[in-house]
């Protein structure tokens, strides 16, 4: 029975121990047209679970339905999966237009259909003019566009990423981020990107799920997760660094006095007892002198250290706890901060994620 | 050039082929299988495998002889289908095989290990199943270790000499004909073969080293 509304991908209690990678009891779904972000650290088995996916292994336990069929032991010629491995892995004894055309040819298309549709796709995915070179010739960017076209041009129910940027420099990941979006507005496929940066999963994600050590920790919107990390492992890896222990100490309806162990924080929050608090470095604003501004939460401080921290500056500041802030180099320089100033640390209640 | 050698060289040659030919036709399935799959001694097997290349070739020759000999059990199937191994064409082949395999097999699977995994994953995903992926992807990805590998599988069965004098003899083989004119004749008469082999010898080589350079 297929209908409209039922996820195109669902997995069920999936478990599976490969070599040191292990994916534990995950349930998952992903709907029609969605594009879906897995996100964890390095070692959390977030390629493993892609390879689950796409058949290149086998569970040890758990179902895989895709578009309403049990596909868990289908080998991965039949389940109609694109996939883009991280190093891209183009076939290097193959021109551009035979790697894209590859699934067209091992399917029995005539070579005047295949020439067609791959010129059909590469230009819309403008990278006809790299058809007829050489696979070792393209750069990081170029390869990464010839491979979403060999994925795409079988029409896959679902286009697999992993780690479809950390491959390549930071202005090129902006500009395939923007690549991505553009060709799923025109093409509109079902996508699971795995990556362990929250940009990605905040810019590209519909949804997102935080993977750690083979479990999905937290499904949600990306902003919803990085704002409000439901533990302290999601809020380690989701790039919040301030995280620190705390205790409600008072309250006034939805509005804590969080105990930090001498600095004392403002949060909303429902919670009380022993709590955890994070608060991200890029929503702490800082301050010369302590003005009068909306935001709740004013710590003094002395900054301890300034380094890069690409495409912020970053800063250590002793406020009675250890902070990071997160500022831009204009920021830095209209306030002239240096080493061992006094500042002042701002940030609005709903900045402090409680958990 | 005279008809004795020439005969040598023709049985030589073919023999290595057949030797090489049957060295590709079973080995790469098992260098495949060693190069991607884990299973119960498979540490033990590969060290088993190249056994024939840390013995003395009169040794590989007895132990050939003694699989082989007519009144074993293979021998007796297969002089039932007319093959004898005894001073024949095929106990030449055979002999080659069982010392020259090794050296394509291990040549076959490092050549299959060093494809990388992921391109044979994308491959099943875009819809080949395994056969279609490895004549596809995988084969051509390790083809200059698989002809390198066979290249030196045929070198090696020319330069065969202990195991064909215990297995065969005659029809006569021409590293045995370098032996048996330098007995009878002296080292003069022995130079000419000499310098063809080692003709032959360089050329293979320049070959594999153009392969590989390539």
């Amino acid at each position: 029975m297929k209908t409209v509304s039922s996820p195109l991908l669902v997995l069920k209690s999936l478990s599976k121990s490969w070599r040191e990678f292990q994916i534990r009891d995950v349930n998952l779904e992903v709907r029609r047209g969605e594009y879906f972000v897995v996100m964890g650290p390095t070692g959390a088995g977030k390629t493993l679970l892609l390879q689950l996916i796409a058949g290149i292994h086998y569970p040890d336990s758990g179902k895989i339905i895709l578009d309403d069929v049990d596909v868990t032991y289908l080998p991965p010629e039949r389940r109609s999966i694109g996939y883009v491995p991280q190093n891209y892995a183009l076939f290097p004894h193959m021109s551009v237009k035979d790697n894209i055309g590859y699934g067209l040819k091992i399917r029995g298309y005539p070579k005047d259909e295949i020439e067609r549709r791959v010129r059909e796709l590469s230009s819309k995915l403008r990278i006809d003019h790299l058809l007829e070179r050489r696979v070792s010739s393209l750069s990081g960017g170029e390869q990464q566009r010839v491979a979403l076209a060999r994925a795409l041009i079988i029409e896959p129910k679902i286009l697999l990423l992993d780690e479809p940027l950390s491959a390549l420099d930071p202005e090129t990941r902006e500009e395939i981020r923007d690549y991505l979006k553009e060709i799923r507005r025109m093409l509109g496929f079902t996508a699971v990107h795995v990556t362990h940066d929250f940009i990605e999963a905040v810019d590209l994600g519909d949804r997102m799920a935080a993977m750690f050590n083979g479990e999905i920790l937290q499904v949600g919107e990306p902003m919803e997760i990085i704002m409000n990390p439901r533990n302290e492992l999601v809020a380690s890896f989701t790039g919040a660094k301030n995280l620190f222990k705390g205790e409600v100490v008072a309250r006034r309806g939805e509005l804590a006095e969080i105990d930090l162990g001498g600095v004392r924080v403002y949060a909303a929050t429902r919670r009380s007892g022993k709590v955890m608090v994070a608060i991200r470095p890029e929503n702490i604003i800082i301050l010369l002198e302590k003005a009068r501004i909306s935001a709740r939460n004013i710590l003094e401080g002395v900054i301890e250290e300034i380094s890069e921290k690409p495409p912020y500056i970053s800063l250590k500041i002793d406020a009675g706890l250890p902070f990071t802030v997160y500022l831009t180099r204009n920021a830095l320089e209209d306030l002239n901060l240096r080493v061992g100033k006094r500042v002042y640390l701002a940030f609005k209640v709903s900045a402090v994620s409680v958990f | 050039m005279d008809l004795e050698v020439l005969n040598a060289l023709l049985t030589t040659f073919t023999a290595a082929a057949m030797a090489a030919l049957s060295a590709l036709i079973f080995g790469t399935p098992l260098a495949y299988v060693l190069a991607r799959k884990d299973f119960a001694f498979k540490n033990l097997l590969e060290s088993l495998m190249n056994v024939p290349l840390a013995i003395p070739h009169s040794v590989a020759g007895i132990l050939v002889l003694l699989a082989y000999h007519s009144r074993s059990s293979i021998g007796e199937i297969l002089s039932r289908i007319g093959i004898m191994v005894e001073d024949s064409f095929w106990g030449i082949v055979l002999a080659m095989l069982f010392v020259s395999a090794p050296i394509f097999i291990s040549s076959a699977r490092s050549g299959f290990s060093m494809v990388d995994e992921t391109f044979e994953h994308v491959a099943r995903t875009l819809g080949a199943g395994h056969f279609k992926t490895f004549f596809t992807v995988t084969l051509p990805l390790a083809f200059r270790s698989i002809i390198s590998g066979i290249i030196v599988t045929w070198a090696r069965a020319v330069s065969e000499v202990g195991a064909l004098l215990i297995v065969a003899p005659y029809p006569k083989s021409i590293a045995l004909l370098v032996i048996e004119r330098f007995e009878a004749f002296g080292l003069s008469a022995a130079i000419p073969i000499t310098a063809l082999l080692l003709l032959i010898g360089v050329v293979v080589v320049l070959t594999l080293n153009y392969i590989s350079m390539r």
